[in-house]
């Protein structure tokens, strides 16, 4: 930094050179260029420490058209207006930028030239479209990038073995799981700044762990099971993860990606962009890339415009809903599918080709699902020929393909479809017409995925004419919650599919009167659920416990936006991001809804707990820790009390410390303060009272005379 | 105790002064009449007539007997406290920002804004004994500072001038050359317009408060940063506590955005901190704007408050105030 310049300097200098500074207009004042009389600008100081702009490797948008013709001058227009002609139709050849070279001694052309596109991307999709075009049967063309011209030269014509490099172990990148106080982390992005944290809910506060400015261009992603953190850039996507810090494990390349998406075992990443075409007319070009995320390769890419990515089949539903390929459950990642007219293309990652090279036909469907567990999808086919044919739903199993289930729909508006966390229930959301055809009401249809022949159960709702604001199965868990009702105040009801005496039938477990919510969060672990009025509601929280049917605590996040339960179930944090200008920020509450502490951050943008993988217990071992908790309790509960004592013993030694110097400060203070009394003294005139002198308050007694009255009184003398 | 509201002004009122009994509180508003009440009461004692503007600042001598204001119409005035006569005017090209007395009452620092082109200033005018005497001559000018300065105070034995305003910068200046002794660093001060500044009441330290959401606690010396205070509203007024080490500090969000809000979520709360522990103690609610002004009483057993919506409160402190433990 160069020394700062007070304005008084330079007026003391100007007075000295007699320079009558009002005079002067110092904005005017331009020194000559490349000289600044050894005075840093924070401006140029600002350029020089910016990226330099990458430029592209030199030439992206040219291609090399090869086995062109070879013709003599005569036809060398023709050859180049036919040449024109086609390439003109994909995009914009920069002015002069088709070069057809000649042999200076035959005249004749060589029998290529060099086409130069205003952007790479026209130059990719002419080499895409044009490569092998048959002009003529001797003239197939062959069209290369430029780029890739000068990578193929590299390449030596002898073979050389490949050099192995030697194993070298890796970090663990689950470290973090082995954290001795089992604490989770989160990452915020907030202003420039991306910061991980441990949550430490006995300091009451969290605790830094890594942070970093400017570590990504638009957002942040945990991968499913927590290994790496993603983070996106103009050139493509990065993945981060390590023991201890974050270092970089893997780039992917795909400029201006826009979204992104990990497979659930995290074996693959999905990166998505789209193009804005050069032609207006022209829709926008959509460019996906399924990578490994370990090695880094691309595994397949798919392209085309953005007409073909999008969903909502006949629905005519424009945009593209993300994500496009969805994964088929469980760790393995095997398949993924994505929808398309009248299809549902299904993958599988061992080749990255379709199963059976062929998709599954299924006229007009519009949404489908995933079992979060097994291969089986749930699609939904709406209405057609104006109820002619009925509405269905059906379960299909991968690879197979075959039929599980079906169930035909009448008069159906719209339907929705949410599988139990465990893929052992399906709740379909339908919204039926009414006889009149003028309004909607709303039911469910739940399947038993796991009993024999799929049993299909029909649920309406007690006021069947209530609108369904929001519903949420618990997660590995047999109860489902509804906030049904007219917002202001709806209503929430909880149901249980399994009961006591295993009918088979859903019971409704109990329902709470005019609710301020309009969201449903329940715990990971199940059994609590944090019912919120986001929005309208401005921030209201309800903790409710679903086993005991009770509710442990009510509280408030003015504003909040975002509510997320940390992997284990044993906190809940609540953010207001920057869609609010203001409070932005997040708190964090136990499970049972009491605020452990707050943290105040403007421009906040996103909160995201650290994923965990699941658990390696066995379902019996569980239930056997459950039982014995107070054993294993024992132990926590001291190591609570420990940090406790520490934590006052700790605050106590710093408070002492501040004190202390505090203390200092003043009596050098005083002392000084002291010596300069008499001055103080003198200023005042003599008068020494700055407070610092001792007086006494007395308490004066002033009589006034309000009236005086003379008054002959007899006195009797004798 | 219950908080004494106080009804007298009909717009925002901008500043708060005891004199040094604490039996006097004078109160500066956007309307134009400058107000003295009893600190005890709350009850009016009467107002001083004849600003045409805005009222900024003022500053009461020693032996309560001079007022001093400073006003947006372009003028400083000198008042008898005691009778509410104006006693001289103080005539500038631009709007009078800050107003205070040195030790002994002889001098007084004046800042006015940046108008038509004229640059901020700081300026230092004689105060005679008798206002038969004043002559409006300054003594001293500062110019430099960009932008306008929000208060400007005098520092131990009237050597230095300590001013803060728009440019976010504290500075420290030689009450005698007029030269820029000190000046806070840019990385660890406020990093907007600082909008308040206080000194504790033996001179040894000051706080101010900034639209950067923080109050800072500097040596009145050294300029060295000795604490920072951080909430989650602009901070519009703070003060020291005379008698416990606390600071107050007030503001909220900005008037402009108050009517699009929820009444909680603009936080026109009073904020108390632990000046050595830098913690929160406790927050007094009461106003429905920002809080512009805030002053200590003298004796630290009451403070006032005046808001964005006009009123001044008047708060004795309950008996539990003087036993928070921290």
């Amino acid at each position: 930094m160069a020394e700062v310049v007070s304005m008084a300097d330079i007026e003391a200098t100007a007075q000295r050179h007699g320079i009558d500074l009002s005079s002067v207009d110092l904005d005017s004042i331009r020194l000559p260029p490349g000289e600044d009389f050894g005075i840093k600008s924070d401006d140029d100081e600002d350029l020089h420490q910016e990226d330099p702009l990458e430029f592209e490797a030199g030439f992206g948008n040219i291609i090399v058209v090869d086995n062109l013709p070879v013709v003599p001058p005569e036809k060398f227009e023709k050859l180049e207006g036919v040449i024109r002609k086609i390439y003109s139709q994909i995009g914009v050849i920069r002015e002069g930028g088709l070069w057809m070279p000649v042999n200076p001694e035959t005249r004749k052309t060589l029998g290529y030239c060099f086409i130069e596109y205003s952007t790479p991307q026209e130059a990719e999709l002419a080499r895409e479209k044009t490569n092998g075009y048959k002009l003529d049967k001797s003239h197939i063309f062959a069209v290369n990038l430029f780029d890739d011209f000068e990578k193929y030269m590299n390449i030596p014509d002898e073979w050389t073995p490949a050099e192995i490099k030697p194993y070298t172990p890796g970090e663990n990148l689950q470290q973090w799981l082995t954290d001795e106080k089992a604490r989770d982390q989160f990452v915020i992005r907030a202003g420039t700044f991306t910061e991980v944290f441990w949550n430490d809910p006995r300091q009451l506060m969290p605790d830094l762990v890594y942070r970093r400015q400017y570590w990504t261009e638009s957002f942040v992603q945990w991968s499913p099971l927590g290994t790496y953190l993603a983070t996106v850039h103009r050139q493509g996507a990065a993945v981060w993860g390590g023991a201890t810090t974050f270092n970089r494990l893997m780039r992917f390349a795909h400029p201006q990606v826009k979204l992104i998406d990990f497979s659930p075992g995290e074996k693959y990443l999905v990166t998505y962009s789209s193009h804005e075409p050069s032609n207006p007319r022209d829709t926008h070009r959509v460019i996906l890339n399924i990578f490994d995320v370990r090695t880094g390769k691309v595994m397949r890419d798919f392209k085309g415009n953005a007409d073909e990515f999008t969903t909502g089949g006949s629905g005519g539903v424009s945009g593209v809903s993300w994500p496009i390929f969805r994964w088929a459950g469980g760790r393995e990642d095997k398949y993924f599918a994505r929808i398309g007219k009248n299809v549902i293309s299904v993958y599988e990652t061992e080749t990255f080709t379709l199963i059976d090279k062929k998709s599954l036909k299924v006229e007009n469907v519009v949404d489908f699902n995933w079992s979060p567990t097994d291969p089986i999808i749930a699609l939904f086919v709406p209405e057609l020929g104006g109820g002619n044919q009925p509405a269905r739903v059906s379960l299909v199993q991968i690879p197979g393909k075959e039929e599980l289930r079906q169930k035909n729909l009448f008069s159906v508006s719209d339907c929705k479809m949410y599988w139990q966390s465990n893929g052992e229930y399906l709740a379909v959301k339908v919204d039926r017409y009414t006889k009149t055809k003028k309004s909607t009401y709303t039911g469910f249809e739940l399947f038993r995925i796991k009993e024999r022949d799929i049993p299909i159960e029909v649920l309406e709702l007690d006021n069947k004419n209530d609108k369904i604001v929001a519903f949420a199965w618990e997660p590995k868990g047999h109860r489902f919650a509804v906030i049904h009702g007219d917002s202001p105040r709806p209503d929430i009801s909880f149901y249980s599919v399994r009961t006591a005496h295993h009918t088979g039938r859903v019971s409704k477990l109990a329902t709470l009167k005019g609710k301020q919510a309009n969201a449903l969060y329940w715990s990971p672990a199940g059994r609590f659920i944090v019912l919120a009025g986001l929005k309208g509601f401005n921030g209201q929280l309800e903790f409710y416990n679903v086993d005991e049917l009770e509710t442990m605590a009510t509280g408030e996040h003015f504003m909040a936006t975002d509510i997320e339960w940390d992997p284990t179930g044993r906190y809940v944090a609540t953010s207001v991001t920057s869609v609010h200008e203001m409070e932005n920020g997040f708190h964090i509450w136990s499970f049972n809804g009491k605020l452990l502490y707050r943290i105040p951050k403007d421009h906040f943008y996103q909160f995201l707990w650290r994923p965990r993988p699941p658990s390696l217990l066995s379902a019996e071992k569980e239930d056997e820790i459950a039982k014995n908790l107070k054993k294993y309790s024992k132990k926590y509960e001291a190591e609570d009390q420990d940090v406790s004592l520490q934590l006052s013993e700790q605050d106590r030694k710093k408070r002492k410390m501040l004190q202390e110097e505090w203390d200092a400060w003043v009596s050098k203070w005083k002392q000084l303060h002291e010596e300069e009394r008499e001055l103080r003294v003198q200023l005042r005139d003599g008068e020494a009272s700055d407070g610092e002198e001792e007086y006494e308050a007395k308490e004066v007694e002033v009589e006034e005379v309000l009236e005086v009255q003379e008054e002959v009184v007899a006195f009797d003398l004798d | 105790m219950r908080p004494i509201l106080m009804k007298g002004h009909e717009r925002p009122l901008t500043f708060l002064k005891y004199n040094r009994e604490g039996d006097l509180l004078f109160s500066c508003a956007k309307d134009h009449t400058p107000t003295v009440w009893f600190a005890d009461n709350g009850e009016r004692l009467g107002t001083y007539r004849g600003h045409n503007g805005a009222v900024w600042c003022c500053d009461v001598s020693h032996d309560s007997g001079l007022l001093i204001t400073g006003s947006a119409d372009q003028s400083v005035k000198l008042w008898n406290v005691q009778t509410g006569a104006q006693l001289y005017t103080f005539n500038f090209g631009s709007p009078a920002r800050a107003v205070d007395f040195s030790v002994g009452d002889k001098l007084a620092v004046i800042t006015t804004d940046p108008f038509m082109g004229l640059p901020s200033t700081i300026q230092v005018k004689q105060i005679a004994r008798d206002p038969s005497e004043q002559t409006s001559e300054s003594v001293l000018t500062i110019k430099g500072p960009q932008g306008r300065i929000n208060r400007a105070v005098w520092g131990p034995l009237n050597k230095t001038i300590i001013s803060a305003g728009e440019d976010a910068v504290v500075r420290i200046w030689d009450s005698e050359t007029g030269q820029l002794l000190k000046e806070s660093d840019k990385e660890t001060g406020h990093q907007k317009t600082v909008t308040s500044l206080s000194k504790s009441a033996d001179g040894s330290h000051f706080l101010t408060g900034s639209l950067d959401k923080s109050a800072k606690l500097w040596d009145i010396r050294t300029l060295t940063l000795i604490k920072t205070y951080v909430t989650e509203r602009p901070v519009n007024a703070c003060a020291i506590s005379p008698l416990l080490d606390h600071v107050v500090m007030g503001g909220g969000q900005e008037a402009s955005h108050v009517t699009t809000t929820d009444r909680r979520a603009g936080k026109f709360e009073a904020k108390f901190f632990h000046k050595i522990l830098q913690e929160e103690i406790g927050g007094v609610k009461g106003h429905f704007g920002p809080i512009n002004a805030l002053a200590f009483n003298p004796d630290g057993r009451s403070f006032s408050s005046g808001g964005e919506d006009g009123y001044v409160r008047l708060h004795h402190f309950d008996p539990e105030y003087f036993n928070i433990k921290m």
